[in-house]
């Protein structure tokens, strides 16, 4: 005998599984006394001690965007935790620079707002208004083209564009021999250049090596519709799997992205054209309204740490350039074994700045589709 | 007394303690306002927000936009792949629909079909772009389609896989409105089966079948999970620009612009949806 | 649609009945060649990439070797089994919901207001002409709304519940369309029936088979949604399978769950039908 009530029981069930979905987290916490939210440097708030035992009591850090393989975050993730005991919320592992501070927009005013970004420069001065002042104990140890005045953003790593390859196709010195018939469905790019940062970089680093310009990109994507034309261009985009099934053997991508380590081919090797030097660094900021103010800026102060185990060190080890690279090759703080596996660089490195960044983005946005498609 | 009440004459329910009578399509509230917020709303926002800027500013010439040579090979990229799956989907379809449909209604093989299809349908995205990926991507177990990135062959391919199952869904109802005595009337006439199909069923099952096929035009439009995960280098169909213009790290993130590429897009989908659904009522009339 | 064939069958059977046998013979050899050739064929083209998915599911750490470590990954995969059990409460919210809203309001429908029902299937079927990738752009907003009031990706649902009413509108509208529902009601209400009673002890009794293809159909939409959670940047299944697939070299684990979610969708639609049909009476 069917109860006339099931039905509004079901009705009840199916709004209290909805309200259970609709949990409120926990309000971020402040720590006695002290708004670690408008703190800009630890030394004004008390010292570092102050500081770790502030992040200690927030206990969780959430951090968006940060591929475990990618420039050693993975270690670098577990050392931070391992050392202060604060579990880190590693969301998003596959988001660009644009989701990144989406999601701070997204989610601003709850407990799973990203405390920290790292994003590249071009989003990074694009959002300054998202991000709150912080100056680490080694401020003084970053170039000064390298950060922001206000301390909004500053550089963390960095490498250079580079030409990954698998040694089966001999040494690769020049990219005109990526035109040749050994390499058809070869060459492949890390993304989109329209969407992603380090694709962008790969045509424009292409672009300097056949003799354009930093101004105009427009001789990197002739390069690319060449080897579209003669059949090289591989539209599949280079990941870790591609890689190691061979799909892709040859990648244009920053080369701490490019160590065999990273690949996992044993025999992949990396150019880096003598005429083409581009570099590009990535930025760290800390959200304005970060939930856990205090463990972000304990994990700022992790990440520029000279320490052998700081950040600046793992990221090398991640064959990444810390951007902190030449005073801590000064002091002598410096993995000095780590640093001599960086792949050698010849020539002078250039730097995109904002204005070239965006008239090469506005270039392959009208003609990317059309040259390669 | 309770029939007098539900047939509405005017006086007020005998039984005690009811509400008032209300009109009765106040009961569709709760429906319209679900749909009114999360559909009707969002629809609002992103039609509005394209003839604006990034800034808030009025921008009444956005659409022009839609005319930019960029933008309309995007349109047309899409147009193609869109074409070329929901005509093979249609087609075989159709075909497998028929397969269906002329066995025994409740048996095996009728029931798996549907449900085989019901799941297949919606088996698209990621996965599938990856299940293609092992078979004749370039590590195929296969062969190697060297084709297969190859825009829109190796796409139309896979978008064909959730096609024919849509279609078979869609249209066998159809097939099952085809009366048996139809066909048995035409045998006893003396006619063949070619002669059937071509003034008989195929007359009859024709508006069913364009609509279908327009169904299969507008899931393909759509489709964005699976383009996405089969290649993403280079932006071919709309879908994939939206997709760059909301998360693009070069600078090229523009809610405004995948606005005005999302209007674009409906608008396509609307006019198909439209031909769709006055085609399924010409169908109906004569296959309820 | 259970064709009443009993009508013009009496005379046109005696001449059937003359006509010589060989000819539906031979068309009924015809037809299932066809059959056979048709089901053979979709057969092998829906098998070969989910054959190779299983492939490449089962592949050892080298190329060429087998093993069951993909499989066993997916409640280890860090990240991946957190992204499943999302999944799974979001489909099973999500097809509650749907059922709980549109049931009720289509019978409704059907027997109280009728000149709603063209602007409802409009509304109904309106998902479809504004895509997921469309209607995701103008989402956010509303989302953010809703987010301040909490955080769970469960909230997903409400968007879901959208997305997949065309499916669970066509599956339950079948059903409502199979029985006679305006009589059913007149005979309840002549009975003393309240509204209440016939809609739930009357007419969706009568529907159990349509309810549960409608629960399922949107549990599979729910299963394989990726745009909407990819760009509102929640870590569902797909987006979590797409991430994983994009970040390990070695991704047999994205083939297994993949393989596991199918098999699973299609288990359920397969015994629902069959139990769905026991309770059919006559």
């Amino acid at each position: 005998m069917r109860s006339p009530y099931r039905f509004t029981l079901m009705g009840v069930a199916a709004l209290a599984l909805a309200a259970a979905g609709c949990s409120s987290g926990s309000s971020s916490t402040s720590s006695g006394g002290v708004n670690w939210a408008t703190v800009t440097s630890a030394s004004s708030a008390g010292g570092m001690s102050k500081l770790v035992a502030a992040a200690k009591k927030e206990g969780t850090l959430n951090v968006i965007a940060l591929p475990p393989t990618w420039a050693n975050y993975g270690t670098i993730i577990k050392t931070f935790t391992t050392k202060y005991g604060i579990k880190v919320d590693s969301a998003l592992p596959d988001g660009t620079s644009q989701q990144e501070v989406d999601t701070i927009k997204q989610k601003n005013g709850t407990a799973a707002a990203p405390d920290v970004v790292d994003v590249g420069v071009s989003v990074a001065l694009a959002n300054t208004s998202l991000f709150a002042p912080y100056k680490v104990s080694t401020w003084s140890a970053i170039p000064a083209a390298q950060k922001a005045p206000d301390a909004r953003w500053y550089n963390d790593y960095g490498g250079y564009m580079a030409v990954g390859y698998s040694s089966k196709f001999g040494t690769i010195t020049s990219l005109n021999q990526l035109l040749g018939p050994k390499f058809k469905n070869a060459v492949a790019l890390n993304g989109n250049p329209t969407a992603a940062n380090a694709a962008l970089n790969g045509v424009m680093m292409a672009n300097l090596a056949v003799g354009g310009t930093a101004a105009s990109i427009s001789k990197g994507v002739s390069f690319f519709h060449d080897l579209k034309a003669k059949g090289n261009f591989s539209p599949v985009s280079a990941t870790g799997a591609t890689i190691k099934s061979g799909s892709t053997p040859v990648v244009f991508n920053w080369d701490y992205l490019n160590l065999p380590s990273y690949v996992g081919v044993s025999n992949w090797k990396v150019f880096i054209p003598s005429n083409a030097v581009l570099g590009g660094y990535y930025a760290q900021a800390v959200n304005k309204n970060a939930p856990h103010p205090a463990a972000a800026r304990l994990w700022e102060e992790f990440l520029y740490s000279q320490a052998a185990t700081g950040g600046q060190n793992l990221w090398l080890q991640g064959g990444a350039r810390p951007v902190e690279q030449v005073a801590m090759t000064g002091n002598g703080t410096i993995d000095k074994a780590a640093a001599a596996k960086l792949p050698p660089v010849a020539g002078t490195p250039l730097f995109l700045t904002q204005g070239q960044n965006t008239s090469a983005a506005n270039y392959l946005a009208a003609n990317w589709a059309k040259a390669v498609g | 007394m309770t029939v007098a009440a539900s047939t509405g004459a005017g006086a007020r329910p005998v039984r005690a303690g009811r509400l008032p009578r209300l009109p009765a399509w106040l009961g569709t509230l709760p429906f319209l306002g679900y749909v009114g917020v999360f559909l009707l709303w969002p629809t609002g926002i992103l039609v509005v927000d394209a003839f604006k800027n990034p800034s808030g500013s009025w921008n009444f010439g956005s659409l022009s936009t839609l005319y930019s040579p960029a933008v309309r090979g995007y349109f047309i990229g899409s147009f193609k792949l869109c074409v070329l799956s929901a005509v093979a989907g249609a087609v075989f379809g159709a075909l497998v629909a028929y397969a269906v449909a002329s066995g025994k209604p409740d048996g095996v093989v009728r029931r798996l079909s549907v449900a085989a299809s019901g799941v297949l349908a919606q088996f698209g995205g990621v996965t599938l772009a990856f299940a293609f990926q092992a078979l004749i991507g370039p590590a195929g177990l296969l062969f190697h389609a060297g084709w297969y990135y190859n825009f829109p062959w190796g796409i139309t391919l896979i978008y064909t896989y959730f096609q024919i199952p849509l279609m078979v869904l869609v249209f066998l109802p159809a097939i099952d409105g085809l009366k048996v005595q139809w066909r048995e009337a035409s045998e006893s006439l003396g006619s063949s089966t070619w002669q059937f199909w071509r003034h008989i069923g195929g007359p009859l099952l024709a508006p069913a079948f364009f609509g279908s096929l327009l169904l299969l035009f507008a899931n393909a439009l759509s489709a964005f999970a699976t383009i996405q995960a089969w290649e993403n280098q280079i932006a071919y169909t709309v879908p994939q620009q939206i997709g760059t213009a909301l998360s693009s790290e070069v600078g090229l993130a523009n809610v405004n612009a995948a606005d005005v590429l999302a209007f674009g897009m409906i608008v396509m989908v609307a006019i198909v949806m439209t031909g769709y659904a006055l085609l399924q009522r010409r169908a109906a009339r004569w296959l309820r | 649609m259970a064709a009443v064939t009993s009508l013009g069958e009496t005379p046109l059977a005696g001449a059937a009945a003359r006509r010589p046998q060989g000819m539906q013979r031979r068309r009924r050899r015809r037809l299932n060649a066809f059959r056979y050739v048709v089901f053979t064929l979709f057969g092998l083209f829906v098998a070969a990439p989910l054959l190779a998915m299983l492939r490449f599911s089962l592949e050892g750490t080298k190329l060429g070797t087998w093993s069951l470590t993909a499989w066993k990954q997916i409640v280890s995969y860090p990240g991946l089994a957190g992204a499943v059990a999302l999944t799974l409460e979001l489909a099973v919210i999500t097809s509650i919901v749907m059922v709980v809203l549109l049931l009720p309001t289509m019978i409704w429908i059907k027997l109280r207001v009728q000149w709603m029902s063209r602007a409802f299937e409009f509304l109904c079927l309106l998902p479809l002409t504004i895509p997921a990738i469309a209607l995701v752009v103008g989402l956010a907003p509303v989302y953010n709304r809703i987010q301040h009031y909490s955080l769970s990706a469960l909230q997903l649902f409400w968007v879901y519940v959208v997305l997949a009413l065309p499916y669970a509108y066509r599956a339950l509208s079948s059903g409502l369309d199979a029985i006679d529902a305006t009589t059913l009601a007149e005979a309840a209400r002549s009975l003393g029936a309240s509204w209440f009673t016939v809609m739930f002890r009357v007419i969706a009794p009568n529907m159990w088979q349509a309810i549960l293809n409608a629960l399922l159909l949107t549990g599979a939409l729910v299963l394989g949604e990726f745009t909407i959670a990819y760009l509102l940047l929640y870590n569902t299944l797909q987006p979590a399978l797409y991430s994983i697939s994009r970040n390990t070299p070695n991704a047999g684990v994205v083939f297994s769950t993949s393989m596991a979610s199918l098999l699973f969708a299609f288990a359920l639609l397969t015994i629902l039908s069959y139990a769905g049909r026991q309770r059919r009476r006559g």
